[in-house]
């Protein structure tokens, strides 16, 4: 049971990672992590948006048919990306101003159908909503490591605005790297955000070699010891 | 969901139907409520907007009135409404702010202007642009001061050829890198006051006469 649970935690935030591994939602991605507040009020809003549909749809999976099921999946979907819009416009209005033009681009986001289709509709309610709290947080790691990144190499802060999401005592995260910094322009264009998504990527690859190869390295060490 | 011992009924179409139209009943619903729930906030919020970036334009001891109570609604040259938020002092027009737009690199720079009642230039800040960050956005007052050489400035001073970007041949610095952007912040502002010249009358006429009488006099003309 909670090796099942240890299984989704580790499939959403790693192995099956919306962005690092399965390359969805690349759209909302390269528009909103110019910054890290940035990548970080979208990937709070996307896994929002993630657990609630997870449960919803869990909860209706009985009485929905196959036949209709897309339709309804986005219906829920859409619904969901309206409240959250709305109610982000009403109370956290500031960084409604710096994201709203993109929470509407959640409901374009596929991966949350995909959980939907792949997950939510053949799990237990429980389940379905932790699919979609660690699927949103893998994504909002992803925001939050390529905003970091873009944020760094193109203006020299880190965090800028982070008051703005959290409220003001988050400002000390508010830091200026490099002082008087001129700006790398191309890195916070959407290209910047490619090449980046682009090193990430490969990073994490060499760094799953890495550790699959240590693994079997100790796999062999241990079956040589216990063969003794 | 699509096991083979699946009841009968759930294969009618009539089935189908029910549920789809089930959920878009629910989903309608709870929009409504949604919207309901968030509208006065909302409605607040876009107010506070409204008030912030006309106080930066418009200083506080210009008026001493409520500025969003009674805007005056003009119809501009090109046949578009505008909101023409004007601050008083006792019955006098003081102090006028209204919308301004300009076409950037990439689309509509959208701006507030504030002027005194001699056409004089308190402030211009930009309300929204979707210019590139880095070079475009130094229109931004956030980013640059350059916005703020504009104070103090009205339509004949600088002399009218001389209200566009240096390249032009005009006085106003351009970015290194964006020229397109102040260039097309100059021409919304100089328009800008062009309009406060075609409709001096009506913008300084005291609010006694309302706003209402005015627009619809304006729509006679």
């Amino acid at each position: 049971m909670s090796n099942d649970y240890r299984r989704i935690a580790k499939d959403g935030i790693w192995d099956n990672n919306i962005v690092f591994a399965q390359a969805l939602a690349l759209c909302p991605l390269l528009a909103v992590t110019g910054t890290a507040s940035n990548g970080l009020g979208m990937g709070l809003a996307t896994t929002a948006v993630m657990i609630a549909s997870g449960m919803l749809i869990s909860l209706f999976r009985g009485i929905i048919t196959p036949q209709v099921r897309i339709p309804v999946f986005v219906l829920i979907i859409a619904v969901l990306v309206s409240l959250v819009d709305m109610s982000m416009n009403a109370w956290v209005h500031d960084l409604h101003k710096v994201l709203g033009l993109f929470i509407p681009l959640i409901v374009t986001n596929c991966a949350i159908l995909g959980r939907a289709e792949s997950f939510a509709s053949r799990n237990r309610v429980l389940a379905s909503i932790f699919d979609g709290l660690m699927m949103g947080l893998g994504f909002t790691l992803a925001l939050v490591v390529l905003g970091a990144a873009r944020e760094i190499l193109g203006s020299g802060t880190l965090f800028a605005n982070a008051a703005l999401l959290l409220g003001n005592w988050a400002s000390f995260l508010e830091l200026e790297l490099i002082p008087d910094y001129k700006g790398f322009l191309l890195i916070i264009l959407p290209p910047g955000g490619f090449l980046v998504l682009g090193f990430l990527l490969a990073g994490k690859r060499l760094l799953d070699r890495a550790l699959a190869e240590r693994r079997a390295t100790l796999a062999t060490a241990e079956t040589a010891a216990s063969s003794h | 969901m699509g096991t083979p011992q699946e009841p009968q009924y759930r294969k009618r179409i009539g089935y189908q139907a029910v549920l789809l139209g089930g959920f878009s009943t629910l989903a309608t619903a709870l929009l409504v409520a949604g919207n309901i729930a968030t509208k006065d906030a909302i409605e607040l919020r876009h107010k506070e907007d409204l008030l912030d970036s006309l106080a930066q334009v418009v200083p506080h001891e210009r008026y001493d009135n409520d500025l969003l109570a009674h805007p005056l609604q003009i119809v501009d040259e090109n046949g578009k409404p505008l909101s023409v938020y004007r601050g008083t002092v006792g019955s006098a027009v003081n102090a006028l702010a209204y919308e301004i737009s300009g076409q950037g690199y990439a689309g509509e720079i959208r701006l507030i202007m504030g002027l005194d009642a001699e056409g004089k230039i308190l402030g211009v800040r930009v309300l929204s642009h979707a210019e590139t960050p880095g070079l475009g956005d130094k229109i931004e007052v956030a980013k640059n001061d350059w916005i703020l050489d504009f104070n103090g400035l009205s339509l004949g001073d600088p002399p009218e050829g001389e209200w566009a970007v240096k390249k032009d041949g005009g006085r106003f610095d351009q970015f290194s890198g964006a020229t397109i952007t102040p260039r097309g912040v100059v021409k919304a502002i100089k328009q800008g006051l062009a309009f406060f010249q075609i409709h001096r009358t009506e913008l300084l006429n005291p609010p006694a006469e309302t706003s209402e009488t005015v627009a619809a006099k304006d729509q006679s003309l």
